[in-house]
């Protein structure tokens, strides 16, 4: 199958290096992954992050769709509030993760953004239910029609702040409003996945061109290479890696969003969740740091005295640190920070040790 | 357009070598780090270790990559650029100087002029 390109990819289709990712064609690095990790930590990149998907879900019923089929509380949203939340099955393991906007101009009409490549399935989720459950609410797949770019750094707000009529200085995050950015009608939200402050800028993809140009004159752009290092070193979750239904499958609570979990609502997964709460979990997703030259990664192994007791879901050499780093399921009873274990790299078991996460100090 | 010095010989596989007879220095091409992007780390053999042309020596790893390094020639190890553990990134700033790998004491004339001449791995290069 061809991989989906981007709307933005003729725009910078000479300037980056190309990695397919949830089948799509997307930027992996622009000038240096290090460079534009270094940015968004000290000043503000762009990331075209059109791959995600948007779902938007109205009518009726729709607030009662979405808190039966996410696991946290819809109803405490307001209408221009967002919050991060997981789709579960019946087992409670988790589908996908994803933040959930009520839009900022109706009470029932909500947008929520899967994962690149799970927009069709999320999208079929929620007809399939709505159809069984009866529920009177419209769900489209607009994932074509729509681009994202996000905006992060500690300089965001004032990147934003120059391209829009509107004063996003007041905004708390997730919070979401309508603006002109660079003169296209827009979602604006303050959200985003790397651990600095930012905006996630959501247009029609026919639009996108003028708002990346509007940015990428005074912000880096970066690609899918640092948006995972940033990611990692927060200690956040990469859906199809940290977690996957059939290759890592995990509960909320396993994979340490057991706050996203809200048990007095009704969703699927929540009666399989309630017991996961009262029982709690035998293995606990954790953050290592690695004592020992040496770059941990996906799918290696976490022994404990010469016993294989785990396994890495994402590693990498933190630029920030400058240490190598690592996240993966290690049992409960060893996941307390500063117990000792070891990673094996390639055959050579290099000594690590359990740190909170995020691995570097949250803005 | 890469750095491809005419002073030393390649392997298709992006390592280079320089030789004065007795002595090789063994590394990576411009286009192979820039092809890896920030390396972050180098697992290197021993001085006394002995490698072989063709054969697996070491690993170098980006932020975005692992990559096995293939011996462009063989004999026995004499010196690792140590300077390589603590400053990786030296791959991508000076591949062909600071950036050195190994020193490797070779024996056989042959085999070092079995590999692509500057021009021969600019093309596949390109």
């Amino acid at each position: 199958m061809a991989l989906r390109k981007p709307p933005l990819y003729d725009v910078y289709a000479t300037d980056a290096t190309f990695t397919g990712f949830g089948g799509w064609d997307m930027p992996v690095e622009f000038e240096s992954i290090r460079a534009e990790h270094e940015a968004v930590r000290d000043s503000v990149g762009i990331f075209d992050v059109s791959h995600m998907g948007e779902i938007v879900v109205s009518g009726p019923d729709a607030t009662l769709l979405m808190q039966r089929l996410t696991s946290n509380d819809v109803e405490a949203l307001s209408p221009g509030e967002s919050q991060y939340s997981a789709i579960t099955d019946e087992s409670g393991v988790i589908v996908d993760d994803t933040i959930v906007y009520r839009l900022p101009e109706a009470e029932d009409r909500y947008l929520f953004v899967p994962n690149a490549g799970h927009d069709e399935a999320a999208y079929r989720r929620w007809v399939d239910h709505r159809d069984e459950w009866d529920l009177d609410s419209e769900v489209r797949n607009e994932t074509d029609a729509w681009a994202m770019v996000a905006v992060q750094g500690p300089d965001a707000a004032e990147a934003v702040d120059h391209a829009t009529d509107a004063d996003v200085a007041p905004l708390s995050w997730g919070d979401v409003i309508r603006a002109d950015v660079a003169g296209v009608g827009s979602l604006v939200s303050r959200t985003g996945y790397t651990g600095e402050d930012g905006f996630e800028i959501i247009c029609p993809t026919d639009e996108v061109e003028p708002v990346w140009s509007d940015f990428a004159a005074d912000c880096t752009p970066c690609g899918l290479g640092s948006r995972d290092t940033l990611r990692t070193e927060m200690g956040f979750l990469l859906s199809g890696q940290d977690f996957d239904p059939d290759s890592e499958p995990r509960t909320p609570y396993e994979a340490g969003i057991g706050w996203t979990v809200a048990l007095d609502t009704d969703f699927v997964g929540r009666d399989a969740l309630a017991t996961v709460a009262e029982e709690g979990v035998e293995e606990t997703f954790v953050g290592l740091l690695l004592r020992e030259r040496g770059i941990a990664r996906h799918g290696h192994e976490i022994v404990d005295d010469g016993d294989v007791v785990g396994h890495v879901t994402s590693g990498t050499m933190s630029p920030t640190l400058g240490e190598p780093i690592a996240l993966g399921y290690v049992p409960t009873s060893l996941s307390e920070p500063g117990t000792e274990l070891s990673v094996v790299v390639r055959g050579q078991e290099k000594r690590a040790e359990i740190v909170t996460t995020p691995f570097i100090e949250d803005n | 357009m890469f750095e491809v010095p005419t002073d030393r010989k390649y392997q298709e596989s992006h390592e280079y070598a320089t030789t004065d007879g007795e002595t090789a220095t063994v590394g990576i091409t411009d286009f192979a780090q820039d092809e890896l992007g920030d390396v972050v780390f180098v697992e290197l053999p021993a001085v006394g270790d002995e490698i072989s042309q063709g054969e697996e020596f070491g690993v170098v790893e980006s932020i975005k990559a692992v990559s096995d390094l293939y011996a462009p020639v063989s004999g026995t190890v004499t010196a690792v650029n140590e300077d390589l553990f603590d400053r990786p990134e030296l791959v991508n700033e000076e591949p062909y100087g600071d950036g050195w790998m190994l020193e490797v004491e070779v024996g056989d004339d042959a085999e070092f002029d079995e590999l692509l001449s500057a021009d021969d791995y600019r093309e596949q290069t390109e």
